[in-house]
C-alpha cells in the first residue's frame, strides 16, 4: 500500500500535512460514563509512517486505537483511517487451532475458503522465522512465538494500517529485543502504516519514526517527537538515546 | 481400582445381610444374590426390553441435542428471542415429567413418540443452557478482533464461536446423557408394552422384586456406558486442546 521511500518518512510529520494522512484525528474525544479517556487528541499519521503512542497505563492509548480500528466512536471530534487491523494486547490465538491456521484466520475471517488461507499464510510463516511450527498448537509455542503468529495474522488481514496495542508487553527482555528486530525487518521489506501503542520509550524510539505522548488520563498530546533517524536503529543509538529522554521528559 | 471394588463389595456384603436376616421384606427388597439369579434367568427377557429403552433413549438424546442446539444458537443471535425463550425454558424443568407423561400417552399413544418427547423435555435444557452459555462466554476481545479482520456475524460465529462454545454442549450432552434414561423409564411406567421401565411396573405387582431390581441394575449399567461413550468422544474431539480453563 504506502510505499514512501526514506527521506518522505523522515521528513516525519510536515508530510503528512501535504498528502492525505493515512490516519487522521481531530479534536477527538472520549468518554466512558464519567471517566474521560481521551480528550481533544489530534494525530495525523502518514501512509508508511510508523507512529509509536507512549502514555501512563490508563491514558486511552487503547481506546485511541479502538477509534482508528472504528471498533468505537468518539464523543467528540472526527477519526479518518484508512482500514485498519487490531493487534490486541494478549495474543488470542485460538487453542484448538493450528499454529498455521491462527495466522490463516484473517483471509478465513474475511471469507477466503480454508485451503487458499493456509496456502496464503505460509510465505509468511516462513518469513516470520515459524517454519516448522505450522501445525503446533498455542500452548506448545513460546511466548515470542505466539506473539509472532498473531503478528502475521495481523499483517494476512492485508490492512495498509496496522494498530499494535503493546505487541511486546507481554514478553521477557530477551525475547522483546528478539521480537522487536524482526518487527523491524518485516516493516522495512514491507512498509505498512504502523500505529504502536506502548508504555516502553526504548521500544517506541527504536521502531518508530515519531512518538506522540500522552498525558494521563484523560488523554492529551503533550509531546510529538521525530526520532530522525533511518532505522533499522538499536537502543544505544545517539538519537534513540536522546529520543528516549526527551519522550521520558514529556511524560513527567 | 481396588478400593472401590472394595467398598462396592463391603456395600453388597451389608444388603445381603440386610435382607437375609429379616431386616426388610423381600418383597420390598431383593437381595443381591436374588438380584444377579434373576439377571442370568432373565437375561434374554431383559435385553430385549433393554433394546427397547436404548432405541427411546438414543432417538432422544438426538432430539434433545438437535433442539439444544438449534434453541442455543438461535438464542445467541436473537437477544428478542432469548428474553421470550429462557424463562419458558427454564418452567420446563419445573413440571415434573410424570404428571404430563399420561397426557403425552394419550395425545401420542402407547408408541415410541411419547417417549421422545419426555426424552426432549428433559435433556433439552442442560444442552440448550450449556451451550448457550458457551457462546455468549466468547472473549469480547476476541469478537473485536474478528470486527477488525472483516469477519460478518456468520463467520465469526462458524470460526470462533462454535468451537469456543464445543466444551461447553458437550458438558451439556453429558447431563442430558444421564438423565436421559430416567425419562425414558418415567414414559414407559406411564404407559408402554415394552421397556425396562415398562418391566419394572410389571414386576412389582406380580411379585417378582429381584426382576423389578435387576432391570434397574441393567438401567444403570446402561446409563454408565452411555455417560463413558460420550466421554470418549468428547475427549477425542477435545484433544488437541490444552487441559485446564481456557483463556
Amino acid at each position: 500500500m504506502a510505499t514512501s521511500t526514506d527521506d518522505e518518512r523522515a521528513a516525519g510529520d510536515r508530510v503528512a500535512g501535504v498528502r492525505a494522512a493515512a490516519v487522521e484525528l481531530d479534536g477527538v474525544s472520549r468518554s466512558f460514563g464519567s471517566v474521560a479517556a481521551l480528550d481533544g487528541v489530534s494525530l495525523r499519521v502518514a501512509p508508511g509512517e510508523v507512529v509509536a503512542v507512549v502514555g501512563p497505563s490508563g491514558c486511552g492509548k487503547s481506546t485511541l486505537l479502538e477509534l482508528v480500528c472504528a471498533l468505537q466512536e468518539p464523543d467528540a471530534g472526527a477519526v479518518r483511517a484508512d482500514p485498519a487491523v487490531l493487534m490486541p494486547q494478549r495474543d488470542l490465538l485460538l487453542p484448538w487451532a493450528t499454529a498455521l491456521d491462527n495466522a490463516a484466520l484473517a483471509p478465513r475471517a474475511a471469507g477466503m475458503a480454508r485451503d487458499a488461507a493456509r496456502e496464503r499464510a505460509r510465505p509468511i510463516f516462513a518469513e516470520l522465522g515459524l517454519s516448522g511450527f505450522e501445525d503446533a498448537r498455542p500452548h506448545q509455542l513460546s511466548g515470542g512465538m505466539r506473539q509472532r503468529v498473531a503478528f502475521a495474522r495481523t499483517l494476512l488481514a492485508g490492512k495498509p494500517v496496522l494498530c499494535l496495542d503493546e505487541p511486546f508487553g507481554a514478553l521477557d527482555a530477551m525475547t522483546r529485543a528478539d521480537v522487536q528486530a524482526w518487527l523491524a525487518g518485516v516493516l522495512a521489506r514491507e512498509p505498512r502504516t504502523v500505529l504502536l501503542v506502548t508504555h516502553d520509550v526504548e521500544e517506541a524510539a527504536v521502531l518508530a519514526d515519531r512518538i506522540v505522548v500522552l498525558s494521563p488520563r484523560p488523554g492529551r498530546v503533550v509531546a510529538e517527537l521525530a526520532v530522525g533517524t533511518p532505522r533499522p536503529r538499536a537502543a544505544t543509538d545517539a538519537a534513540v538515546v536522546q529520543t528516549r529522554r526527551r519522550a521520558l521528559e514529556a511524560l513527567r | 481400582m481396588i478400593a472401590p471394588a472394595l467398598v462396592v463389595l463391603a456395600l453388597l456384603g451389608a444388603w445381603e445381610l440386610y435382607v437375609d436376616l429379616g431386616g426388610v421384606d423381600d418383597l420390598l427388597l431383593a437381595a443381591p444374590h436374588q438380584i444377579a439369579r434373576s439377571l442370568w434367568e432373565d437375561r434374554s427377557l431383559l435385553a430385549s426390553n433393554l433394546g427397547t429403552t436404548a432405541q427411546e433413549v438414543g432417538l432422544g438424546i438426538l432430539v434433545s441435542l438437535a433442539l439444544g442446539l438449534a434453541a442455543a444458537v438461535a438464542m445467541h443471535f436473537s437477544p428478542r428471542l432469548r428474553r421470550a425463550l429462557y424463562p419458558l425454558m427454564v418452567a420446563t424443568q419445573a413440571v415434573p415429567p410424570v404428571i404430563v407423561a399420561p397426557l403425552l400417552v394419550f395425545w401420542l399413544g402407547f408408541g415410541v413418540w411419547p417417549k421422545l418427547a419426555i426424552i426432549a423435555v428433559v435433556c433439552f435444557f442442560p444442552v440448550a443452557v450449556t451451550t448457550y452459555d458457551g457462546l455468549a462466554g466468547i472473549d469480547p476481545e476476541l469478537r473485536k478482533l474478528m470486527r477488525t479482520l472483516d469477519a460478518d456475524r456468520w463467520r465469526a460465529f462458524r470460526l470462533t464461536e462454535l468451537p469456543a462454545a464445543l466444551p461447553a454442549a458437550l458438558s451439556g450432552a453429558r447431563i442430558a446423557v444421564a438423565v436421559a434414561v430416567i425419562g425414558a423409564v418415567l414414559a414407559e411406567a406411564s404407559g408402554s408394552s415394552s421397556g425396562l421401565g415398562n418391566l419394572v411396573e410389571k414386576a412389582g405387582p406380580a411379585l417378582q422384586t429381584p426382576r423389578a431390581y435387576a432391570a434397574v441394575v441393567v438401567m444403570a449399567a446402561f446409563a454408565v456406558a452411555l455417560f463413558a461413550a460420550l466421554g470418549a468422544a468428547e475427549r477425542a474431539l477435545l484433544h488437541h486442546r490444552p487441559k485446564g480453563p481456557q483463556q
